[in-house]
């Protein structure tokens, strides 16, 4: 990563637990997970219990959803870190990877329901545009979603805003398909926490 | 105001966090960072590019901001400041929306 701090200044529990997990694992541990370990009362301690509210916390969007919301997200910020884990993670989740694809190649045309497409529209245009309208919100609460659903997918939008944009100014690695695959079965697993 | 969800209530347990716990960068640098607004001419390239094209940030960036006499570590904290101070205008711009979209609903 971009700040030597975030590559070796961790204490020696710290170092020797990412040995283990590489171990383990077989698969280098993902910069987005030392990132937390880092002076964790700072940020890490905090946003992973923001994170892991919004992603797995109760809401009527199902998990893979909201890793789909995430990857799409990540998509709009171009954050090549996290369009790798969490589409890996929301295929996973679905089962199906051709429904992720799909999204991401084009919204639009994408075989997925109105109110989860609405959602991804207002997200899309919140991230990019950096404000909503309340007849964008008309729109999608038209389309069948409640208004705490709304709630939770801002949720995610602001956790992975703020993970995007860390990816990139840091740099976190990209990994190969085995590490993301990796990273998505303990994400499914074990959450955010 | 109706009472903050958990989920906000969560975001915002962080920002207090980052903007008024102990820290190497002074709480008005974190709150300019936070805020993407009066920054040190050093720190603007780094941080702006947080907020608006993240994709863009280079070590040289970071480089410029350590010439002028940032630590490491006050780099990380300022960096983290930028970003989730924009994902918390994004969240409040979102949820505005959706009580005025509520309001409008209730009222017609």
């Amino acid at each position: 990563m971009r700040l030597e701090v975030l590559n070796s200044g961790y204490s020696t529990g710290t170092k020797l637990l990412f040995a283990l997990i590489q171990l383990f694992s077989r698969q280098p541990v993902p910069d987005a997970a030392r990132l937390v370990f880092y002076r964790p009362d700072f940020y890490g301690t905090r946003a992973k219990e923001f994170t892991h509210e919004a992603m797995r916390g109760p809401s009527a969007w199902s998990v893979a959803d909201r890793e789909l919301m995430a990857a799409y997200l990540s998509q709009m910020n171009e954050s090549a870190f996290c369009i790798g884990a969490h589409t890996a993670t929301a295929e996973r989740a679905y089962q199906d990877g051709q429904k992720v694809a799909a999204v991401l190649a084009d919204l639009d045309s994408a075989p997925i329901a109105q109110p989860l497409m609405a959602t991804l529209r207002m997200l899309g245009k919140l991230t990019s545009e950096g404000k909503v309208s309340a007849a964008d919100m008309q729109e999608v609460l038209a389309t069948g979603v409640s208004s705490q659903q709304v709630e939770d997918a801002l949720a995610v939008c602001a956790a992975f805003n703020t993970t995007n944009r860390l990816a990139d100014a840091f740099g976190f690695e990209v990994l190969s398909p085995e590490g993301f695959e990796a990273g998505a079965k303990y994400l499914l697993r074990r959450g955010y926490r | 105001m109706p009472t903050e969800g958990k989920k906000r209530a969560a975001h915002r347990a962080l920002e207090d966090r980052i903007l008024t716990g102990a820290a190497r960068a002074s709480a008005e640098q974190r709150a300019s960072a936070f805020g993407n607004a009066d920054l040190r001419p050093q720190l603007d390239g780094l941080l702006g590019k947080v907020v608006a094209r993240p994709t863009e940030v280079t070590d040289a960036d970071f480089a410029a901001a350590q010439a002028a006499g940032f630590s490491e570590d006050e780099l990380f904290e300022l960096v983290i400041c930028a970003a989730v101070g924009q994902s918390a205008r994004l969240y409040d711009a979102g949820l505005a929306a959706l009580a005025d979209a509520v309001a409008a609903e209730e009222n017609s």
